[in-house]
């Protein structure tokens, strides 16, 4: 899958994770979980607060949206 | 196979279903292939239930027969072309029901976060994507019980304008529907309507208990009667027998649906089959053959974890009686790109097409 930008570094979809502070696939910060994510999934947290992401998924891409962030993951 | 022969095992736990009898013989089996065969394609009649638990039974080596013999009466049912649909999930999560294998249930800790109904723009944006995949059916699905009045409203409001803007054929799945909510569906120009079964009665309680299957098998009815295609899918891997995959399919024919999405389950974090083995390869084209056969007619669609069940084998799917296609992602989980999917097809030879059940 694309690749997906945020103000943290860079991740994938299966949630591994750069220079990023927290696992995009289940929040827990980097130093706790080097990333946990699962190939067909998008991200689900902020790399950069971890907080729970929304996500909207469509046929041809996706877009992560935190609260604390704005949009932080694209496809 | 020798015993020092066995087959590398590298896939994470793929379990078959388990069954009430062993498999029959080679030769058992080439004869009950045969007889399938003069029965669907000369006789032009359905297997009854003993013919297929009989074929249910075949031993793993004798799959791909059965998946040739099941490839064959699709395309003499159906015919060579694919129906291509993308789903965009305009509500997503925070729903009240309890189906263990949802990430958007309410009742479950998972990753995905709720968010209300998308704007008819963002919906719009993503048929627009559809369209330009190829595909002449988008479904917009919301993880509710049943639409309440204010989201009837939504929903008719879009359905005319993604229409018109895009051409496509509208489907929807917003859950448990009334009789007068199934008829201002089909009046406002939803054509199909997807409720799944999901599974056999015998093995619905053990994965929804909000809800009864007699309730979906309700909607279904409506949905029918109210002159809407019905789409009615089955979800694959959730502990189920042989025994309740050959009850599903009997009570699949008794919901006459035109369209028959398959899906396996892909075990979501945070829900209670979150552990549950994956169907394996060989399975998978098993039972998509099996599907065929006991619905000669429908349009049998690739749906959700095809990538994790059969990984490098889809397009064995596509010549096993698949013959329709989710394209690109799914609801909140991704699939490959769409120009896999296209470049398969083209690869196969098989046209993108617009398919009705053929009565």
């Amino acid at each position: 899958m694309s690749d997906v930008s945020n103000s943290a570094g860079s991740t994938d979809s299966t949630g591994s994770t750069g220079s990023a502070l927290h696992c995009t696939s289940c929040g827990r910060p980097s130093s706790e979980c080097a990333g946990c994510g699962r190939e067909l999934d998008p991200p689900r947290f902020c790399a950069t607060c971890g907080t729970r992401l929304a996500v909207r998924v469509s046929p041809a891409g996706y877009i992560g949206r935190c609260k604390h962030h704005g949009e932080v993951a694209r496809s | 196979m020798s015993d020092t022969m066995q087959p590398v095992s590298i896939s994470p736990r793929p379990a078959p279903a388990r069954s009430s009898r062993p498999s029959i013989d080679a030769a058992a089996a080439r004869q009950a292939i045969r007889a399938a065969e003069v029965a669907l394609l000369d006789e032009r009649r359905q297997l009854t239930a003993e013919e297929l638990d009989v074929l249910a039974h075949v031993p793993d080596e004798s799959v791909p027969s059965l998946a040739a013999l099941a490839h064959e009466v699709r395309l003499g049912s159906c015919g060579p072309e694919v129906e291509v649909e993308g789903i965009l999930s305009v509500k997503t999560g925070g729903c009240p029901e309890d189906c263990h294998f949802c990430s958007q249930s309410a009742s479950f800790d998972t990753p995905v976060k709720a968010t209300p109904f998308l704007d008819t723009d963002e919906v719009l944006a993503a048929a627009r994507e559809t369209a330009e995949l190829g595909a002449s059916e988008f479904c917009i699905v919301l993880a509710i019980k049943g639409p309440d009045e204010r989201t009837m409203d939504r929903i008719m409001e879009l359905v005319p304008i993604i229409r018109e803007d895009t051409g496509l054929n509208l489907a929807v799945s917003a859950g448990i529907l009334t009789d007068d909510q199934a008829r201002r569906m089909a009046e406002g120009g939803v054509h199909r309507y997807n409720h799944n079964l999901e599974t056999a009665r015998s093995h619905f309680s053990k994965v929804v208990t909000t809800h009864s299957w007699e309730d979906r098998q309700h909607t279904c009815e409506l949905v029918r009667q109210n002159g809407m295609e019905l789409c009615c899918g089955v979800l694959l891997g959730m502990g189920e027998s042989v025994d309740q995959r050959l009850e599903l399919l009997s009570e699949l024919r008794a919901v006459e649906p035109t369209e028959v999405p398959i899906n396996f389950l892909n075990p979501r974090p945070g829900t209670p089959l979150a552990d549950a083995p994956v169907v394996g390869a060989l399975e998978a084209i098993r039972w998509i053959a099996m599907f065929r056969l006991a619905l000669p007619t429908v349009i049998l669609r690739y749906a959700g974890g095809r990538e994790i069940t059969l990984r490098e084998l889809q397009a064995l799917g596509m010549t096993s009686g698949i013959n329709a296609l989710i394209v690109g992602n799914y609801l909140t989980t991704l699939g490959r790109t769409p120009t896999e999917d296209l470049q398969m097809l083209e690869d196969l030879h098989m046209p993108i097409g617009v398919l009705s059940k053929v009565i």
